[in-house]
C-alpha cells in the first residue's frame, strides 16, 4: 500500500541544454582587434576580468587571441585592469 | 619588410601644434630609419580607463607603417626618451590584422563621410 510514486511539491524544471558555440568560428572573425573596446566589453565581466571559455564557449585558438587583445587594450588604457560595474 | 602598427598616447596638457609637431617627429623618425608610414590616424582627446601619470585623459594616435625589423628598436628608444608620450604599443601586423585594418579604414572612411555630410 505504500505510495510508490513520489509526488513533488513543484514540478522539477529540466534545463534544456543550450549547446554553446564559438562566436568567432560562426561569424568568421579572423582577428580580434585590441582597439575597439565595445567588442571586447562583451568578453569581460563587470569587474573587468576576462570571461572563461566555459561561459563564452569560444574555442581555444580564439580565446588565446582574445586574451592577447584584452591585455593589449588594458596596456593602452582602452580597458581598465580592475573596474566595478563596468557595464 | 614587415608592417607594424603603433598606438601611442600623448599627455593632454599639450597644445594643438605641439601634438602635431610630436606626431610629425615620430613620422620623420620612421622615415629616417628606413620605414614608410602608410596610414596615420588621430583619435583625439579620449578618457583613459585608468589614470596614467596622474592624468585621466590623453591624445591617442595610431601609426601604420612598413619597414625592416631594425626600425622598431630605435623607434621605441625615441618614444621612451620623449616625455610627452605617456604610453606606446607597437604590434606586428599579420595577414589577418592587415585585412581587418583595411576593413576598419573603409568603415571609418564611410562613417567620416557621413559625419561630413551631416
Amino acid at each position: 500500500m505504500a505510495q510508490n510514486d513520489v509526488r513533488y511539491l513543484n514540478p522539477i524544471n529540466i534545463e534544456i541544454k543550450k549547446n554553446k558555440y564559438c562566436r568567432f568560428k560562426k561569424s568568421g572573425i579572423k582577428y580580434v582587434d585590441y582597439k575597439d573596446a565595445d567588442f571586447l566589453l562583451k568578453l569581460i565581466n563587470e569587474q573587468g576580468k576576462i570571461l572563461p571559455r566555459r561561459i563564452t564557449g569560444t574555442s581555444a585558438k580564439y580565446q588565446k587571441k582574445v586574451n592577447k587583445a584584452i591585455k593589449r587594450a588594458r596596456h593602452i588604457a582602452v580597458l581598465p585592469y580592475v573596474a566595478d560595474m563596468l557595464k | 619588410m614587415n608592417s607594424y602598427e603603433t598606438v601611442f598616447i600623448l599627455t593632454p596638457v599639450l597644445s594643438d601644434e605641439q601634438t602635431k609637431e610630436a606626431v610629425q617627429k615620430f613620422e620623420g623618425e620612421i622615415k629616417k630609419l628606413g620605414g614608410k608610414v602608410t596610414h596615420s590616424e588621430s583619435w583625439g582627446l579620449r578618457k583613459l580607463a585608468y589614470p596614467i601619470q596622474k592624468k585621466s585623459t590623453g591624445f591617442y594616435f595610431m601609426l601604420n607603417y612598413e619597414g625592416p625589423s631594425t626600425v622598431i628598436a630605435d623607434l621605441e628608444v625615441t618614444f621612451r626618451r620623449d616625455e610627452r608620450v605617456m604610453r606606446f604599443l607597437t604590434v606586428k601586423m599579420d595577414k589577418d590584422s592587415l585585412a581587418w585594418a583595411e576593413k576598419r579604414r573603409a568603415k571609418m572612411g564611410k562613417k567620416k563621410s557621413v559625419e561630413a555630410e551631416a
